[in-house]
């Protein structure tokens, strides 16, 4: 049996057409496109067709809206950076505590730079609250930048309405849409956005190349200078095969779009019903009515989330965690605590997300496979007794911590 | 993913003792804040002898938590409670074979239980006397409580002596700039300013120290880098001599040391002894020693284990 691959929120395959459609661009199709000769010509014209292939399913107005960069972390600094340059008197910025460390990392590096940061709360169910938002825009402000939806539990944001909020106020609005962009239909030149990130490898493009989409008219200034690739906007060599194949991912993306909304879903929806049937105190997080089609968080109490991966992983499933021991870091999942998820509860959080190459039939396996694991790891418990959770599990069990 | 022995997977996938003893008479309820695992060690003691009969653990963490328990529970069994006592965390995490930088603290979180355990035992009150911080050094695991306590008490004022200090940015240095804003905060609170150490071979200035402190161990000094091609062999074998002795405070601080083998050429062939020797840190002390006589020989220096020496 082949193994099961439930982490596409971290990466994704390159679809072998992908990867066909960009070989000729390593052998025979090796130009510079910026060179007048034959072997550059015909690469810069493929680069035009990448460029009207994502944006279209951007639904951007122009192709000159269309940046290619090297990955979504690269966008991500380039439209903060761009917009406290372009704004120079502007000191404030305003995010939400769930980013992802490509936003929130490089905030809290500006912050020690003179920059106020405004992180934006969340509830239990990881939404945010607008009249909090709303009363933070002003003239001090340099940018909003909240992601799209969120890539630990699929949580979507309301950014068509935070960015026209943000442009009433005569502020630049940013959004983070690695994850959203091929999974929610989008049609940027009807919003007010006026930068999204996009990442090829998170719609089954390769890894190194990304996009930044900045709608014409807004004021930027770019993090590499240098030659007039991009239009002067992002200089550096195009990765040309990347860049095509990241093209042909945005054209399949559109046509499984309703695929991606329909089965993908029913497929989560039933892992998701399938796993809590069988497993008790276990729990959904994130907003489960209002999240990414491909998306299932689930915290399963008083057990650690790395354990249960090593487990899953020696049975061929694949899946991530937001526990502290899985990244090395010292705290769990900086989502998970943001909406309040018990300490006991976050450690234990499993992310499964699917893709259009997973099959119901693998469903029913990993089905079959949680509910063994989570009761044996409760076996080794010491907030777990014969049946279920001890009595009042915290005062039972309360060590000394160190 | 981590890179765990296959002793620590043998250990997390088919754990040894788990779940509490029946009739235990001590127990120990441990859990490290840096990751938020947490564990329960259940003892049965013999009374007359103080002889370990059994031992079980419940543990809420990651695999090499659930690892380092079980480990934990196969070496006291049939050790008396003073024998027991004299294990190190880094005793169960050599019993593991080994255990990744960040997840040494899981080793330290068994040693604690014991401790606990044993206290509960001897109807003795067990507090924990160390805190953990987040990692800064992944080379040597540093953690920054460590980094900034080693600042405070012997007022260091650059990135050079938090490593001769703590062995902390001793490696592969990447953590320099996590280094050097610890020191601004640090500094910042004793009413000084950090000054970073210039680039390239322009010696710094020295800043002048408030009250130099002879609680740490004297720190290596980098000998300005004057070519030594000139020297004699014995002059050469004298300098690295002198090196390798200022760096010996750190090393045996660890319960470790080095000694010189030979010298040839640009090579200089040593033996890592005591607690150095089989240190998963090894090649990473090599390393340091390799650079820090390239700083002061002013040359390229390869520095070789003497075991890999070739045979005269």
């Amino acid at each position: 049996m082949s193994d099961i691959y439930l982490d596409n929120n971290a990466t994704t395959k390159v679809d072998p057409a992908i990867v066909e459609a960009m070989l000729p661009f390593f052998t025979e199709q090796f130009g510079n496109p910026s060179s007048l000769h034959s072997f550059g010509n015909k690469v810069g014209m493929a680069l035009k067709k990448a460029r009207g292939q994502v944006q279209k399913i951007l639904g951007a107005e122009h192709d000159s809206e269309i940046i290619f960069t090297s990955c979504g972390s690269e966008s991500d600094s380039t439209a903060i950076l761009s917009a406290l340059k372009a704004n120079p008197e502007r000191k404030e910025i305003i995010t939400t505590v769930v980013e992802h460390p490509a936003v929130l990392n490089l905030c809290e590096y500006l912050e020690t730079e003179g920059y106020t940061v405004h992180k934006l709360k969340v509830d239990s169910k990881g939404r945010l609250d607008l009249d909090e938002y709303a009363k933070l825009l002003s003239d001090d402000v340099a940018v909003v930048s909240v992601m799209w939806a969120n890539n630990e539990t699929g949580t979507i944001f309301p950014v068509e309405k935070m960015a026209e909020m943000a442009d009433e106020a005569g502020v630049l609005f940013h959004t983070d849409a690695v994850q959203a962009v091929g999974k929610i239909p989008m049609n940027l030149q009807d919003t007010a956005i006026h930068m999204l990130s996009l990442s090829g490898h998170k719609l089954h493009a390769p890894k190194g190349v990304g996009v930044l989409y900045l709608k014409r008219g807004t004021r930027f200034r770019p993090l590499l200078r240098g030659g007039h690739q991009e239009r002067g906007r992002r200089a550096g060599t195009e990765n040309s095969a990347s860049i095509i194949g990241l093209g042909l991912a945005c054209e399949q993306a559109m046509e499984h779009m309703e695929f991606e909304n329909v089965q993908v879903k029913a497929m989560r929806d039933r892992l998701q019903e399938g796993i809590l049937a069988a497993v008790p105190n276990a729990f959904p997080t994130g907003d489960v009515d209002n999240r990414l089609p491909n998306t299932l968080n689930i915290a399963f109490e008083y057990i650690e989330g790395e354990a249960i991966l090593l487990l899953m992983n020696k049975m061929g499933i694949a899946a991530s965690s937001g526990s502290a021991c899985t990244s090395g870091s010292l705290e769990p999942s900086h989502v998970m605590k943001a909406m309040g998820i018990p300490y006991t509860a976050a450690h234990g959080t499993v992310r499964f997300s699917l893709s259009r190459y997973n099959t119901m039939e693998e469903i029913e396996r990993v089905i079959e496979a949680v509910p063994p694991i989570v009761a044996k790891l409760r076996k080794l418990s010491p907030y777990w007794g014969e049946n279920g959770p001890v009595e009042n599990p915290e005062q039972a069990f309360a060590p000394v911590y160190a | 993913m981590w890179d765990y022995s296959e002793k620590v997977k043998e250990h997390f996938y088919n754990p040894k003792n788990a779940g509490a003893v029946a009739d235990a008479n001590g127990v120990g309820d441990v859990g490290s804040i840096s990751c938020g695992d947490a564990l329960r060690l259940t003892l049965k003691v013999d009374p007359e002898t103080e002889i370990i009969l059994d031992a079980g653990f419940q543990t809420f963490g990651c695999g090499s938590a659930i690892a380092s328990s079980s480990a934990l529970t196969e070496m006291v069994k049939g050790k008396t409670l003073d024998e027991a006592l004299l294990i190190s965390n880094q005793d169960i995490a050599d019993f593991l074979d080994g255990l990744p930088p960040e997840k040494m603290h899981c080793s330290v979180m068994g040693r604690e239980a014991l401790q606990a355990a044993v206290a509960n035992y001897r109807g003795e009150e067990w507090s924990d006397d160390h805190e953990e911080g987040a990692l800064v050094c992944k080379c040597f695991a540093i953690d920054e409580v460590m980094v900034r306590d080693t600042i405070k008490a012997n007022n260091l004022s650059s990135v050079e002596e938090v490593t001769n200090y703590t062995k902390a940015g001793g490696g592969c240095s990447s953590c320099h700039e996590a280094i050097e804003n610890l020191l601004t905060e640090e500094m910042a609170a004793r009413g000084e300013t950090f000054v970073p150490a210039s680039s390239g071979k322009k010696k710094t200035k020295k800043v002048e120290k408030k009250k130099p402190d002879l609680v740490g161990i004297e720190a290596p000094v980098a000998k300005p880098a004057a070519a030594s091609a000139g020297l004699t062999l014995v002059q050469r074998i004298r300098k690295i001599e002198d090196v390798l002795e200022a760096m010996r405070p750190a090393l045996r601080a660890d319960n470790g040391d080095v000694e010189l083998v030979d010298v040839d050429g640009k090579t200089v062939y040593v033996n890592l002894v005591g607690a150095c020797s089989g240190c998963q840190m090894a090649a990473m002390t090599l390393g340091g020693i390799q650079q820090k006589l390239i700083e002061a020989m002013g040359e390229f220096i390869k520095v070789i284990p003497a075991s890999e020496r070739p045979a005269a």
